[in-house]
């Protein structure tokens, strides 16, 4: 199969202007950005609960990720239900436009009041959706690190995968998972 | 424009026949009639309600998505604008997507407002400017609510909406003049006239519809309205068929009187799309609905309809084209929406319906509606026998064939806007499965960009719609004709349980149809809240969509719920332009109901509806310019707006803070104590991401200030539940919503107050809200 291109924007016209995420081209850079970071936080949407991957859905992996890491995670949309059913309470639950105005608040805590977050890594909007919400974070939060767990390059991120297939993602997060895992 | 505008004074005219002295003349007839004092702010100048804009957009901050990040508009440019960059102009980004927010909603408030002039002079050259404005009858005292309120006129004739239109056209100007370069350069500023843009349009809309009503006799707030037909199915096939597309009725209006008066409505089927079909079947009941906007290039290229005649707003841009595929005859009746064809008004009908019968052209523009009309009637019957229903659907081997050469290069799934798995379903049908190509009909919103993007030029909307040919035949369902207005007596007989949140919300379902999973989620959410005794509106595409739903009896929402508005109702008030009877219910709320002063008196008005009517829009499917000044109508009368995931691409949220407590404070009217109230309601522009999310948030921002302990509980109640139901868990935030322990559903009462306690929860007034300080009846 012919993909797109790896780093255009999955949506054809969904063109960004000067500047666009870097891409990810090994998984060890997801894990030491992840390492790296002071207060990361892992935002899940809904379409985490849909992507079947070969261990699991998307959130599973998620789950995984959240846990080697210790990052709390904000559910949006109503999958915070998912999480829980599966014995993982999300650190918070709102809107992914919410979520999104608060970290964009040089004044705003965090969560639970702890302290600014330097990194919020996005997976599981659709995909137009996060595109404007990552637009909204590298406008308006300039100190905020960003990057787009999904499986197509997403232009606003600091950080994104290129397109990938759903095999090559699997490796990527499995590669990721078992990094953070040995710590 | 301040009302003395109207009143010409004259200290010296010096004319002819002699010299006139301090000589006055009233020309808005409408102005003195009315013993209502005057309010503060009759027809509001861009700036005039800025302060009260400001009191919402502190509680409610921007928070800008930008679609681009550089700006092209004037020859400086580009520009650009990441981060904190400034342009060539000093503009920075949140100014500029609070200008392009602007700009879309000036387009947006001039189309409804120059729908409602080219259809005023329509109606007044055909009944005069003296017929009356009677929306209601006898049921319906406050004819127009909103330019009451908005101009502080009460207009009786069609002539007088011609007064109201000039100050409408004036205010658009205005606003556009704002967003040249170097003119606005604050984003709050653009955001306060971006509200003013919405509140004109609101006041156009209703010129708009008032004025068909009135003059085409159409349902006169009538919560029994006919049912009507709406589907693909509903149309006969084997009669000649007019299919009618747009917004602005009177060429279809002429269809029908030709046929009628001919004696030929039996042997001739007139359907349509988009909001020319919700007039038509206002007009006349037997008239057929196919579908909402995304139905319009499926239903041609079915090949059934035998002329189509489009007149404005939200057709496709290549109709024309589209109707060729199909030897459809077009015939385009808007200056708006020319398509490139010749003009031939003023020929006669016979030369212009031979042209058409013997495909010497493929369309013409009739600006006469009388002549469109006739023309219409005749190519239609001429042309039918000879097309044979030519349609440009595929046929199933067709699909296969291009299945196997099929590069599976994922340009179609790329370009479509709900990322369909398109190359995957084509694939299947190698094997004969048609399934997934079939079940891709149901997410499809029918835009055709998948053909544009694919290499080998497959028709692949055209596939899907072959794909799910059965289903589309079955499309057969019924919605209410729009009603019009909210009548005066039901306003009185729901204004108490309302204001007092016994009747736990006022849901409106508006807009258009780009539905990130098609439109059975209106339907589904429209059921949900009618089973809860909400009261539920409709209008427009939306209207439609909500009607394309069954129920184990093959009922559809219209049959099964009354058309009252009451607890419990489902609603269709009709048109886009029929949106403005939403408006005007709440605002007749706070008039007849609590005895506001409406005149000129928008201000605490909208602070009324803010804190007190648990009032909710939800556009769904919005994507037009339209649908963003409606939006924004609605924002300035302080009631929230929900959308879609793919309303993001508005790029622009108002977003209130729950966790900033300092934000949700208002005046005790009765002392003027400040008193935090929680955050009710807590947003007014805001993105859902997915149909579970939005109904949490629709019973949530249900709730006001003013609630009553028994009104809070019950909208707690629903709250909750639905969040039960659909996250899994008991909502984080209850303790922000319960003021007293009585607010606390009984049924839950152990469970929440084990919360309270948790939260450091303490109880606090019910105050009788406002934002207002000169509403303070007694200082505190
Ligand atoms: S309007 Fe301003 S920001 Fe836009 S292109 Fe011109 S100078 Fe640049
Ligand atoms: S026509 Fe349907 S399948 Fe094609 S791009 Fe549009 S929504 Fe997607
Ligand atoms: S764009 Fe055309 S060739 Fe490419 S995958 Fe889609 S259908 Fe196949």
């Amino acid at each position: 199969m012919r993909m797109a291109k790896s780093t255009e924007p999955w949506m054809t016209a969904e063109i960004p202007g000067p500047k666009k995420a870097l891409v990810i081209t090994k998984p060890k850079v997801v894990s030491a950005i992840i390492r790296r970071a002071k207060r990361p936080l892992l935002i899940v949407g809904h379409e985490a609960v849909e992507i079947e991957l070969k261990e699991g859905r998307l959130i599973d992996y998620m789950i995984r990720l959240a846990e080697a890491a210790e990052i709390p995670v904000v559910a949006t949309a109503h999958i915070q239900g998912e999480f829980q059913r599966r014995g993982f309470k999300p650190a918070s639950w709102m809107p992914a436009v919410d979520i999104a105005n608060r970290l964009v608040d040089s004044e705003w805590m965090g969560l639970g009041d702890e302290g600014r977050h330097d990194l919020a890594l996005f997976v599981g909007l659709p995909y137009y959706m996060g595109w404007l919400i990552l637009s909204g974070l590298k406008h308006f939060s300039p100190d905020l690190k960003t990057v787009s767990l999904d499986m197509h390059y997403q232009p606003h991120a600091s950080w994104s995968f290129p397109n990938l297939s759903i095999e090559e993602y699997e490796k990527n997060l499995r590669v990721i998972l078992e990094e953070l895992e040995g710590d | 424009m301040p009302k003395k505008e109207f009143v010409i004074k004259i200290k010296d005219l010096k004319t002819d026949i002699g010299i006139l002295k301090d000589f006055e003349l009233s020309i808005g007839k409408i102005i003195e009639e009315w013993e209502e004092e005057a309010g503060p702010t009759e027809f509001p100048t861009i700036k005039d309600l800025r302060e009260w804009d400001f009191k919402l957009l502190q509680r409610y901050r921007p928070f800008y998505m930008p679609f681009c990040d550089v700006c092209c508009l004037c020859t400086f440019g580009k520009c650009d604008l990441t981060g904190n960059k400034r342009g060539a102009c000093g503009l920075d980004m949140s100014a500029q997507q609070s200008r392009i927010v602007l700009l879309a909603c000036c387009i947006g408030a001039a189309t409804h407002i120059a729908h409602a002039r080219h259809l005023l002079e329509h109606l007044i050259e055909k009944y005069g400017s003296d017929h009356p404005i009677d929306v209601g009858g006898i049921n319906v005292e406050v004819e127009a609510p909103i330019t009451r309120l908005v101009c502080g006129i009460k207009p009786r004739k069609l002539g007088d909406l011609e007064d109201v239109l000039d100050y409408l056209e004036r205010q658009v100007t205005q606003l556009l003049s704002a967003t040249h370069t170097g003119q606005e350069g604050s984003n709050l500023d653009f955001e306060s006239k971006v509200f003013h843009a919405g509140m004109i349009d609101q006041v156009g809309m209703e010129v708009a519809d008032i004025a068909q009503i009135a003059a085409y006799g159409f349902p006169k707030a009538d919560p029994d309205a006919p049912l009507v037909d709406i589907g693909f199915g509903t149309a006969d096939p084997t009669k000649p068929v007019i299919l009618v597309i747009g917004h602005n009725v009177p060429p279809a209006i002429e269809i029908i009187d030709y046929l009628t008066e001919n004696g030929l409505y039996d042997q001739v089927e007139v359907t349509g799309l988009c909001c020319t079909a919700h007039e038509i079947t206002r007009y006349n009941p037997k008239a057929k609905i196919v579908g909402p906007i995304s139905w319009q290039l499926r239903f041609i290229r079915s090949g059934v309809p035998d002329v189509i005649v489009v007149d404005e707003q939200c057709i496709r841009a290549d109709s024309l084209i589209e109707a060729q595929k199909v030897k459809a005859p077009l015939i385009a009746t808007s200056d708006k929406n020319c398509l490139g064809l010749k003009d031939r008004t003023n020929d006669p009908a016979d030369a212009i319906v031979s042209d058409l019968l013997s495909g010497k052209t493929p369309g013409v523009l009739i600006l006469d509606p009388a002549k469109a009309g006739e023309v219409a009637v005749r190519t239609a019957i001429g042309v039918a026998h000879k097309r044979k229903k030519f349609k440009a659907i595929p046929e199933t081997s067709d699909i296969i064939e291009s299945a196997k050469r099929c590069r599976r290069c994922d340009e179609c799934r790329r370009a479509c806007p709900n990322d369909l798995p398109i190359p995957e379903a084509l694939a299947a049908t190698i094997e004969g499965n048609l399934d997934e190509l079939s079940s891709l009909y149901d997410e499809c919103v029918g835009c055709a960009r998948c053909e544009s993007a694919c290499p080998l030029g497959f028709p692949l909307h055209s596939f899907i719609v072959k794909a799910a040919e059965r289903k589309l035949k079955e499309e057969r369902y019924k919605v209410r004709a729009g009603r019009g207005a909210i009548q005066d007596v039901e306003i009185r007989r729901v204004g108490g349980p309302i204001v007092l949140g016994e009747i736990p919300g006022v849901i409106a379902f508006v807009g258009c149809a780009n539905y990130p999973h098609g439109g059975k989620e209106i339907a589904e959410m429209a059921m949900e809240f009618a089973k809860r005794r909400y009261i539920v509106l409709t209008s427009g595409c939306a209207a439609m969509s909500a009607a394309m739903y069954k129920n184990e009896e093959g009922k559809s929402p219209y049959e099964i719920h009354p058309g009252i508005f009451d607890a419990g109702g489902i609603v269709n008030v009709g048109s886009c332009v029929a949106n403005s009877h939403i408006a005007g219910a709440v605002i007749k709320i706070a008039s007849i109901f609590a005895r506001r002063k409406l005149r000129g008196n928008y201000e605490e008005i909208a602070d009324y509806i803010h804190n007190r009517v648990g009032a909710v829009g939800v556009a769904w499917g919005a994507m037009s310019q339209k649908a963003a000044s409606i939006a924004s109508g609605f924002w300035r009368l302080g009631v929230p707006v929900i959308v879609g995931p793919h309303g993001s691409k508005y790029r622009r949220m108002l977003l209130g803070r729950k966790d900033r407590k300092e934000d949700w404070y208002v005046y005790d009217a009765r002392t003027g104590e400040k008193v935090y109230v929680g955050p009710t309601p807590e947003h007014l522009f805001y993105a859902a991401e997915t149909k579970e999310e939005a109904m949490v948030m629709i019973a949530k921002l249900c709730m006001r200030p003013n609630d009553t302990t028994k009104g809070r509980s019950i909208k707690l109640t629903h709250y909750i539940d639905l969040h039960r139901r659909l996250y899994g868990t008991m909502p984080d935030d209850i303790h922000l919503f319960v003021r007293t322990l009585a607010d606390v559903p009984i049924t839950m009462r152990d469970e929440i107050v084990k919360i309270l306690e948790e939260k450091g929860w303490e109880q606090n007034i019910v105050p009788d809200p406002t934002l207002l300080p000169r509403l303070i009846r007694r200082r505190g």
